[in-house]
Parts: structure tokens; C-alpha cells; sequence
């Protein structure tokens, strides 16, 4: 079409509008496109949603409306609808056979902005176009509104194509718009000079690029999800030609999406926050935000989210005044988030993690006899979280983390945190520091290496997240790297640790399930325990990128000494039950290379450790902590549940207390200590 | 056959097709969309829905002979033959679908696999059986708009 065809059309707006459709079905898709040929809108079509989003992207403008079908095989309809209302705040119409309650109301809760039904009558398209003008009218509006003028301000919204189209068109709707719109009519002559085309508005339309809504996310952290206003994010973007109001409206949407995401992971949060690695995922679902953050965020940032998610879990584990780490706890998953936060080295950070994580494996190993390299890497860990420390804050932000739930707990822990890995780092090379210090720490720094094991997921995350908002879920790597850790922080030996580190994942893995049976055999029935330290010294495995073990060798000796507290009991696990469930951990940690084991991996272990749920709730893996020692590595490897509900019979994840999982830990410890000599 | 009888006997099709309710008014839709612009419109959308039947319902065959069923897929497909059908205006393929649906989710509540996998099984069969017959009189449909399609063009020259 030539560009005066284009106008003329667009001037008889609705005829003309551009619309989008998106169905995998092609008989639908070819009988929509006909119907929507015959109501005379300007039709393309797609059956795949990727391709969609594509095209969207390319040219914000080129469309006014887009229809998408619920049910599509390479993305769900839904999460569509979410992306298109985040990044290019079209108005969106679901299209679907499926027409139960449940479905539909997801779909508004997700944005739509209508439901068909298939199949879809042309009387019902006809009408379409009346969402395209509402939100235009109302974009305008809210824009408007705060500015001074309004007047001016609606002149330059364009309501010319509203005062034309509607007055044209639908009379009644045309009425009631004018109503809402007091000055169109006003305004519709100079509109009609500036802007003739309906479907453009006079405004320059904002489009949310990942790249503004990851400047968005970090404002809105900074501030503080309760307290972000749209003057205060406006001014932290610091980006030109945007308006107050245009973050207002996102902000509204943003606001929207959090809220059903933690109402989603709100019965996971407890899950996840055990998990350090699911923390992505886990983010996600959490009131932390911290997903959309991190995805956004990218690279480093993912880890902020994962650390937030961390604090989440651990902010739980508060619960084991015993370990007296909970305080520690956050902040050390704050701190790690710091750690990774720091974009500077996210690579770095991700390795000490892994290096933590590897700890982990070596742990499981250890117990049985094993060298100690795995302490040394959970000693690492706080080590890591100290560095990170000065970056938490920023980090914490950016992910959002800060800004999240988390934010309030943050404060205290960094100190802790900071005070441990001073501790640690100073009283041994290994990184534990004192023993009796350490060893708070080091309780502490299990709790850490879990949120490490979070952390190191983060980037993970940021690797697969993309810019995705689901990106944050996608960070599944360190789940298994966390699992090593946790078990193996008995035996750590720091040098050890490093260089297993590299290849911990796998390792972590097989000896997670090695050890389990192990330890069943052991203790008895107590999966908690071990879980502790397991899970703390999985750090966050998934970070297998960069195996900076070196830390960890530091740490060595202290992870020995983390051995006094919590490994050798651990490690003896009392309860072969305890161990396998950490083990579990690990192996599925381990084994959950993917993205979504990183998750689970973390989630494990924070299930052991009591009412840690981090489980990532993103994470698909299904780590299923049985008591059963056999089945559990087949479990955990296949499945990582955040339900969490796999968590051994001794270990009820709803109902014991960080206290009894100490505690249980401490039994375990002692005959791992034992058999483990 | 002349070119009236040649419409007369289309129409006629069409009209049993209504009347047994092998179509329904969503069909009478594509016919309103059938015009000077498009005047293969129905024999397209027709010939994909043949296709993209078949392929479904093979795959559901397919599904369905596994020694352990996974009923969420057979359940999409379900889902996806239900909505092309209901499209095109196939009331009975339809209607099939939405039965075999109810006992895919049913099977996943009760839990008695046994019973209900019999039951997937008759409602396969019952939305083969629907397809197949309206796939036969749509095979007629579409031959006799050919003819009457090369009929008018005929006339036009």
C-alpha cells in the first residue's frame, strides 16, 4: 500500500486498523484473517507467537491490535499477552475454544483486553477496534492528567483520531469517549492538524524496550517496590523523552504482573527458599520482583534476583536461632548477591560460587572419607559474600532485590554476613576464620551457600534469561553446582574443592547420590540435617562457568573446621534419611544442569534445612527428596519438586523448624562424623 | 450436467449437511465470506481442515496405542481438533471432540485408568467416525463447486 492509501485508511479509522494475528491452528487462522479482511482491518498473520513477538518488535508502530490465540506450542498465549503489554503496550484480545471462567479471568488477570471464543462471529471483530481507542484515550489521559495543561497535552495525544473515529463511527461510543475526554472536541482541530492518522498517535508512544524496563525494574528497586512512585522512578532512569506519565502506566502494569507472580509463588516461596539456585525462578514467583528485575537485568543481575530470593528462603531459616545464622543467612545471600551483582566480575563471582558448590560435592564424598576440599569451598563462600558484600547494595538493587520483601532483612544480614566472612577469612586461610566464630558462620555459611548456590545461579540465569521476564527462571545451572557444597563441606579440602569445583556439577551429582545412600545407612532418618549442609555448601552449582576454585582452597581449612559444626555431624548423618535427602539435593542439583535445576537444587536444600522453601518455582525439575535412598538420586535428578514434598519423611518441610533441622543436622553431623572418621 | 442441476444438487448437499447437522451456522459464515474476492475461499479452508484433521488424528491414534497414555497431549490435540472443527463449522466432529475431551479429564480425576482409557478409546473412534463422514460429503461438495467453478469461468469466456 502506498502511504496515501495507508492514511486514507487509517483517517476512516477503524477501517484499516492493523491487526495481528496469532494462531498455531491454520484453519482458524486463515478464517480469522477473512473475517478480520472483511471488517476491513489491515490483517497479518502468524501461527507461531515467536514470530509474532519478532515482528513486534522490529516496529512498534506497525501495529495497532493484536489477537492472539491462548493455546500455541512454542509459547503460551498468555505469556505473550504479558510480553506484548510490557514491552509494547498493544492492546491484546485472547482468542480461544477454551471458554471456562478460570480461563478467562486468567487472561484479564494477564492483560487482555477481550476473550473470544472460537469459533469467532464477525459481529464480535467489528468491534475490536474500541480497545485500541480506549487505550489511547486513556494513555493520553493519564499522561495528560498530571501535566499541568491538559489541554495542550491532549491536543498532542492525538485525540484528533479519537474525536474523528469515534465521532464517525459510533455514535454512542463516540459520545461516551467525549464525555471522558472533555477536550477532544476542543482539541480535534488542532489535533486534526497534527495528527489526521488514527492509528498514530500524536504522542510519541513509549515502547518498552528490555533495555528501559531493566532501567525501570533497577529504579524500582533502588526505591523500593512500596515506595516506587513514578516521579522518583522517572528521575533514577533518568531518560530522556519519557514521561512521568508513561512510567506511571507502567508502573501500574509492572505492579500487576508482580502481584500475580507472587501470588503464583506464594505457595512456593516457602519451597523455593530453601533453594538458593531456584532463587531465579524462585525471585519470580516471590514478592521479590526479583524476576522481572533480574531478567532484565541480564547478566549480573540475574544473580541480585537470586540472591533476593535467597534471603527469602534464608530470611525462613531464620527459624534456627540455634545456627543463630538466620540473620546471617540473608545477608549472606545478599551479600552473594552482591557478590554476583557486581557485574564487574560476574564470572568470578559465579565461579567462587561454583567453587563453594563444589565444596558441596566433594562434602558427600568426604563424609564418606573424603577430602575435605568441599569445606573449603563453603568457606569460600563467605569469603565470596564479603567481597560481594560492597556490591550487595547496588547489586541488591538492581535486582530488585533491594527493593523487594528482602530489602528489609538485608540491613542486618550484610553486617553478619560481613562479620562472618571476616571472621572466615581471617582465621583461616581456608576462609572459615575462627572456629567458634566460624562456626556460626560457617552455619552461617551454609545458610550462605545456599543462597550461593542461589547466586551463582543467577548467572546462570542471566544467561538464559535473555530478556525474557521468564529469563530469571531459566538460571537452573547452579542448582546442581549448589548441591555439591552442601554435602561436601565436611571433608573439604580447600585445595580439593577448587579444582573439583570445575568439574563439581557432574560430580556433585554422583556423589550427592553416592553419598546418600551413605548416609542413610548412617543416620536414620534425619534428612534435615544434612540438608543444612549440604545445601549450604551447594553453592550454587549452576555456576559451573567459571571454576575459581581458588577461594575455596583458601577456605579449605576452614571448611574443615566448618567440619566441627555442622559437616561432621552432618556428614555422619545420623540419618542416612537426612544425608540422602541432601544428597538428593545435590544430585538433583547436580543433575539439574539445566536451568531448572539450579532451582531445585537450591530448593532442596532449603527444604531440608526446614522451612527454606526457595524451591524455584520455575524450576521443572521436580527434586524429590525421598527418604529412600535408592530412589532418591533417580529422584532428585528426574524431578525437582518445590513442593518440596519429596522431602524425607523425617524432614516435613511444612512442618519442621529450622530448629529441628539444625538439630537433626547436628545428629547427622556427628555419625557422619563418626563413620566418616 | 448443466450447470443449474450441477448447483442444484450443491445446494442440495449443503442443505442435508444443515439439516443432519453436520454443519451449523458457523458454517453459513464461510459461505458469507465466499464471494467475487474470494471464491475458493471455502474449498481452501476446507481442504486444510481435511488436512490438519488427518494429521491430528493419526497423532492421536498414535497417542493412544502407547503403553502409558499421555493424556495432557492427547488432551491438546483434542483441544485443537475441537477448535478447527467448530471453525469450519463441523458440528458433529465438534460435538465428538468435546466428548472425547470430558473423558480425557475425567480419566485424569478418577484415576481408573482402565475404564476411562476404553472410553478414549470409543470416543476416538467416534470422532473418526463423524470426520470421515463429513469428509466424504465435503469431498463431494468441493468436486461439485469445481465443476460449477470451471462451468462459470467457461461461461465467462
Amino acid at each position: 500500500m502506498t502511504v496515501e492509501e495507508r492514511k486514507g485508511s487509517r483517517d476512516q479509522f477503524p477501517v484499516g486498523m492493523r491487526v495481528l494475528a496469532v494462531d498455531d491452528d491454520p484453519i482458524c487462522l486463515k478464517l480469522l484473517e477473512a473475517l478480520l479482511v472483511r471488517c476491513q482491518y489491515s490483517v497479518t498473520t502468524t501461527d507461531k507467537a515467536i514470530t509474532a513477538l519478532k515482528l513486534l518488535r522490529e516496529n512498534k508502530d506497525k501495529f495497532d491490535l493484536v489477537i492472539s490465540d491462548v493455546h500455541m506450542p512454542d509459547m503460551d498465549g498468555f505469556k505473550l499477552l504479558e510480553l506484548i503489554g510490557l514491552e509494547m503496550d498493544l492492546p491484546v484480545i485472547m482468542l480461544s475454544a477454551n471458554g471456562e471462567t478460570q480461563t478467562v479471568m486468567k487472561g484479564i488477570t494477564h492483560g487482555a483486553c477481550d476473550y473470544l471464543l472460537k469459533p469467532v462471529r464477525i459481529e464480535e471483530l467489528r468491534n475490536i477496534w474500541q480497545h485500541v481507542i480506549r487505550r489511547r484515550k486513556f494513555e493520553r489521559r493519564c499522561d495528560n492528567d498530571p501535566d499541568s495543561r491538559e489541554d495542550g497535552q491532549k491536543a498532542h495525544i492525538g485525540s484528533s483520531e479519537d474525536g474523528q473515529g469515534v465521532a464517525d463511527h459510533n455514535g454512542q461510543s463516540n459520545k461516551k469517549r467525549k464525555d471522558q475526554i472533555e477536550f477532544d472536541e476542543d482539541d480535534s482541530e488542532d489535533n486534526m492538524q497534527e495528527n489526521e492518522d488514527p492509528s498514530t498517535q500524536k504522542k510519541p508512544r513509549v515502547v518498552w524496550t528490555v533495555e528501559l524496563h531493566r532501567k525501570f525494574v533497577a529504579a524500582v528497586n533502588q526505591l523500593g517496590i512500596d515506595k516506587a512512585v513514578p516521579k522518583k522512578i522517572l528521575d533514577l532512569m533518568n531518560v530522556e523523552k519519557l514521561t512521568r506519565e508513561n512510567v506511571a502506566s507502567h508502573l501500574q502494569k509492572y505492579r500487576l504482573y508482580l502481584k500475580r507472580l507472587s501470588a503464583v509463588a506464594g505457595h512456593q516461596a516457602s519451597l523455593v527458599a530453601a533453594v538458593g539456585g531456584r532463587n531465579p525462578s524462585y525471585l519470580h514467583m516471590s514478592s521479590l520482583s526479583g524476576l522481572r528485575n533480574y531478567s532484565t537485568l541480564g547478566g549480573s543481575r540475574q544473580l541480585p534476583t537470586l540472591g533476593s530470593l535467597q534471603l527469602n528462603g534464608l530470611g525462613r531459616i531464620n527459624g534456627p536461632s540455634t545456627l543463630g545464622m538466620h540473620g546471617l543467612l540473608p545477608s549472606q545471600t545478599v551479600q552473594l548477591v552482591g557478590l554476583h551483582k557486581n557485574a564487574s566480575n560476574p564470572c568470578d563471582d559465579i565461579g567462587k560460587i561454583q567453587r563453594i558448590a563444589l565444596p558441596g560435592n566433594h562434602q558427600v564424598n568426604l563424609h564418606q572419607g573424603m577430602p575435605r576440599n568441599s569445606e573449603l569451598e563453603q568457606f569460600q563462600q563467605p569469603l565470596l559474600m564479603q567481597e560481594s558484600k560492597d556490591h550487595l547494595p547496588a547489586s541488591l538493587y538492581g535486582s530488585g532485590l533491594a527493593s523487594g520483601p528482602c530489602s528489609g532483612s538485608f540491613p542486618n544480614v550484610p553486617d553478619n554476613a560481613l562479620l562472618l566472612q571476616e571472621n572466615k577469612q581471617r582465621n583461616q586461610p581456608g576462609g572459615l576464620g575462627k572456629p567458634s566464630s566460624v562456626r556460626m558462620s560457617s552455619s552461617s555459611s551454609e545458610l550462605y551457600k545456599i543462597d550461593l548456590p542461589d547466586v551463582s545461579q543467577f548467572p546462570n540465569i542471566t544467561d538464559r534469561c535473555n530478556d525474557s521476564w521468564q529469563g530469571a527462571v531459566g538460571s537452573t545451572d547452579y542448582s546442581a553446582n549448589t548441591l555439591h557444597i552442601s554435602l561436601s563441606h565436611n571433608d573439604f579440602s580447600p585445595g580439593n574443592i577448587g579444582g573439583k569445583f570445575s568439574s563439581m556439577n557432574s560430580h556433585a551429582a554422583t556423589k550427592a547420590l553416592d553419598e546418600s545412600p551413605r548416609v542413610a545407612a548412617g543416620s536414620g532418618g534425619q534428612n534435615r540435617v544434612r540438608p543444612l549442609n549440604e545445601n549450604t555448601i551447594a553453592m550454587p552449582a549452576g555456576v559451573n562457568k567459571d571454576p575459581k576454585f581458588s577461594n575455596f582452597n583458601v577456605i579449605g581449612n576452614s571448611g574443615q573446621k566448618w567440619d566441627y559444626t555442622f559437616n561432621s555431624n552432618v556428614i555422619s548423618s545420623t540419618s542416612s534419611n537426612s544425608l540422602l535427602p541432601n544428597l538428593r539435593i545435590t544430585d538433583a542439583a547436580t543433575q539439574c544442569q539445566t536451568p531448572g535445576s539450579v532451582f531445585s537444587n537450591k530448593r532442596l536444600d532449603v527444604d531440608a534445612i526446614g522451612q527454606v522453601h526457595f524451591g524455584p518455582p520455575l524450576v521443572t525439575q521436580n527434586c524429590i527428596i525421598d527418604k529412600s535412598t535408592g530412589d532418591s538420586q533417580l529422584n532428585f535428578r528426574s524431578e525437582y519438586a518445590l513442593e518440596t514434598a519429596s522431602l524425607p519423611s523425617g524432614l516435613n518441610s511444612d512442618g519442621c523448624s529450622f530448629d529441628d533441622l539444625v538439630n537433626a543436622m547436628i545428629k547427622t553431623v556427628d555419625v557422619a562424623h563418626y563413620s566418616l572418621g | 450436467m448443466s450447470l443449474m442441476a450441477l448447483r442444484e444438487q450443491l445446494n442440495g448437499l449443503v442443505n442435508s449437511m444443515f439439516l443432519e447437522g453436520l454443519l451449523d451456522d458457523q458454517f453459513e459464515q464461510l459461505q458469507m465470506l465466499q464471494d467475487e474476492s474470494s471464491p475458493g475461499f471455502i474449498a481452501e479452508l476446507i481442504t486444510l481442515f481435511c488436512g490438519d484433521s488427518e494429521r491430528i488424528l493419526a497423532e492421536l491414534t498414535k497417542l493412544l496405542d502407547q503403553a502409558v497414555v499421555d493424556y495432557q497431549k492427547v488432551d491438546a490435540f483434542v483441544h485443537q481438533l475441537k477448535g478447527s472443527s467448530s471453525s469450519v463449522g463441523a458440528q458433529h466432529v465438534k460435538l465428538a471432540c468435546v466428548q472425547f475431551r470430558q473423558f480425557c479429564e475425567e480419566h485424569n480425576k478418577e484415576g481408573l485408568k482402565g475404564i476411562y482409557f476404553f472410553r478414549c478409546l470409543r470416543a476416538l473412534n467416534v470422532v473418526k467416525h463423524e470426520y470421515y463422514l463429513l469428509r466424504g460429503k465435503f469431498d463431494t461438495m468441493l468436486q461439485l463447486e469445481q465443476r460449477i467453478q470451471a462451468y462459470e469461468s467457461k461461461q465467462q469466456i
